[in-house]
């Protein structure tokens, strides 16, 4: 097992070594950071020329990805552009936890997404408990019902979910529970960000803030999954051990709940372990819409603002998450299924 | 789903037919039978209807600002700013935009571009998976490692927030072109090839699957024996036989790019609104009008939302046709 580990984790250096070098080939795309700088007194030219010096940006491709990987405080930089450098480079790189400092407020980039993590975490997390929690709870009782009235009108419902946009659905729900509630004077849900300024960070506030993003985010979810958990579990009744267990005449919710979903879950663990990280990075448009101030709001901000470091800070740590998330579903996997043996 | 209707039928014509079907003919009894794959059908067909004839029916108004009685894409385009956002009337059917446009009339001609992004970018999607799916599977060795690294890193990478990155850094710079007599935004074309670049990876490793398995067969090693080219082998015998994921990608891309398109558009990184309008740049900004005006977002949106819910019922109808184990569902 420990050897397992081990090997999966040097097979993902090279995978995360491409990534990194796709994203860092794509953020060239962005042009001269420099260029479009401007301020009420626009810089002058040569001041733009020392700041293009200080970010490295001077440096041919593949030393600015260096510099991005391992730093550049073992070198001296050229300030003043007389060949020589002369002053000592300050960032540690990418391999020792340091993804450069933002163009725009100048903070480490590190500082800035761990800022933004607990709030993605708390509306994500919601979120995907709700998702597994319904998902499983839609899928088994569709499949047990197969065919019946409600398993239809399931599927139907499920359909228009999985084929939902995501903002859609968000307006739709802003516009009910938020915009008509307010005009009917019955008490209404907020839709903008994750407290109330008048009220304060309180717990309650939090909740109320939260119903509506986290409900857009478990509806299309929920819709996709469900089907999937019912295929499965549909494909688990049919096999032998399952009609042997009925002609031994075990209870029926003992053999739907431990011997059919137990098997019918595998399939949903490796789906719910790849998507997690993704969810990770925030669901941009549902962000975006609600005001959270989360991973994908930072994204689509820093995006405007042509901001790379943070870019290529949140699509590295996302593609560490994914790569991480990949190994534990393979872990779990194993520990549910015996059958499976990692060598 | 599907109830076995047509088994009375199929025994009345059998004896006329030959014994065997081919897989194809199959597929397409089996796609026939599929109750929400016709209903999606039906659907698709009354939208691709009201897009392509509406602007006829529809597109024509009085345009103030430049005082004259406009039809079609122009009307669509003239910017009343006397009239904005008004709510549904006799005279604007959906009511009217930020800045004064009908906005019937610009889901018509929008929805002509957002089915044309659909599928030119499910088509290119489907081109660089099957390429790079087969000649993985075909080459191997360090051809087929390569491949796979590129795909995997490619797929670890949320795809939105690629498709967002690039169409922030590569947008508003292509000239505008000419298609089919319409002026389009220059980005129209962009849209189509980033969405294809971003969502291509799952269908490269559904045929490298396949392929991997077909190369094997015997009649591959025959028609290699007979002197045929690497690409007569894997154009003309390796991937017609695994023609059906292919065709249901492509069929389930076609409602990815056009949901793609209406993300990336909503978040104002899309298409610019100016000369061509899309369901997606119907969306920018229109959250921000939610109390107010409603039919800003609720028109293009649910579009949006019948389109991509008929591509799928044809998706999974044709998935269920051309899987032989489905036979016992129908």
């Amino acid at each position: 097992m420990i050897n397992y580990i081990i090997r999966r984790i040097l097979q993902s250096i090279p995978q995360l070594f491409i990534i990194s070098v796709i994203l860092f080939l794509l953020m060239q795309s962005f042009g001269d950071p420099v260029a479009t700088l401007g301020a009420r007194t626009p810089p002058k030219p040569e001041d733009k020329e020392r700041l293009r010096r200080q970010l490295g940006l001077d440096q041919p491709l593949y030393v600015q990805y260096i510099v991005w990987l391992i730093g550049n405080d073992w070198m001296l930089i050229d300030m003043d552009g007389d060949g020589i450098g002369e002053t000592p480079g300050k960032r540690r790189g990418v391999l020792r936890g340091d993804l450069g400092n933002s163009l725009v407020t100048r903070r480490p980039v590190v500082e800035m997404i761990a800022e933004r993590i607990p709030n993605t975490l708390i509306l994500m997390l919601t979120a995907e408990i709700l998702i597994i929690l319904f998902s499983l709870g839609i899928g088994v009782y569709s499949a047990l019902k197969q065919y019946s009235l409600w398993d239809n009108v399931i599927t139907a419902l499920s359909f228009v979910g999985y084929s939902m946009p995501v903002f859609w659905l968000a307006l739709m729900l802003i516009y009910v529970f938020a915009v008509n509630f307010k005009r009917w004077g019955l008490p209404y849900l907020p839709t903008v960000g994750m407290f109330d300024p008048q009220i304060g960070k309180t717990s309650l506030e939090l909740i109320r803030h939260m119903v509506l993003p986290v409900a857009t985010l478990t509806i299309i979810s929920v819709a996709g999954y469900s089907r999937y958990v019912r295929s499965s579990m549909l494909e688990v009744l049919n096999q032998d051990y399952i009609r042997t267990a009925r002609a031994k005449g075990l209870r029926y919710w003992t053999i739907v709940m431990r011997h059919a979903l137990k098997n019918a879950s595998l399939p949903f663990v490796t789906l719910i372990g790849l998507d997690l990280p993704f969810l990770l990075a925030g669901a941009v448009v549902t962000e975006r819409i609600f005001a959270w101030p989360g991973m994908g709001r930072l994204f689509l901000d820093h995006t405007a603002r042509a901001d790379f470091p943070v870019l290529m800070g949140i699509l590295m740590f996302i593609s560490v998450a994914v790569v991480v998330f990949q190994l534990l579903t393979d872990l779990v996997y194993s520990f549910l299924d015996p059958r499976i043996r990692l060598k | 789903m599907a109830v076995n209707t047509s088994v009375s039928n199929a025994i009345e014509i059998a004896p006329t037919l030959p014994e065997a079907l081919s897989p194809l003919q199959l597929a397409w009894r089996r796609f026939r039978k599929h109750k929400m794959a016709m209903l999606g059908v039906g659907m698709l067909f009354l939208l691709i209807l009201y897009v392509s004839l509406g602007g006829i029916v529809f597109a024509k108004g009085y345009c103030a600002p430049l005082g004259q009685e406009l039809r079609y894409e122009a009307w669509a385009n003239c910017a009343d700013t006397g009239q904005v956002r008004q709510a549904p009337s006799r005279l604007y059917p959906f009511g009217t935009d930020s800045i004064g446009r009908d906005i019937l009339s610009r889901t018509i001609y929008g929805g002509q571009i957002s089915l044309l992004i659909g599928v030119a970018a499910a088509l290119v999607q489907v081109i660089l998976g099957t390429l790079i799916g087969a000649i993985a599977a075909y080459y191997g060795g360090w051809v087929d490692s390569l491949l796979m690294r590129f795909t995997e890193a490619m797929l670890n990478i949320p795809s939105l927030f690629l498709l967002i990155v690039a169409a922030k850094f590569f947008g508003g710079k292509l000239p505008n072109i000419n298609f089919l007599g319409r002026e389009l935004t220059g980005n129209v074309v962009f849209i189509i090839i980033i969405i294809g670049l971003t969502s291509w990876m799952y269908l490269a490793r559904i045929v490298r699957a396949n392929v991997l398995s077909l190369r094997e067969l015997d009649y591959v090693a025959a028609a290699r024996a007979l002197g045929a080219s690497n690409a007569r082998i894997i154009l003309s015998h390796l991937l017609p036989n695994t023609m059906a994921p292919i065709i249901v990608t492509a069929t389930l891309g076609v409602a990815g790019a056009i949901l793609n398109e209406a993300y990336v558009s909503f978040l104002g990184l899309g298409v610019p609104s100016q000369i061509t309008a899309t369901w997606g740049n119907m969306l920018d900004g229109s959250y921000q009008y939610i109390e107010d005006a409603p039919w800003l977002w609720f028109f293009p949106g649910t579009l949006i939302l019948l389109t991509v819910l008929s591509i799928n019922f044809v998706g999974d109808g044709l998935r269920d046709a051309f899987d032989p184990r489905s036979t016992r569902h129908l």
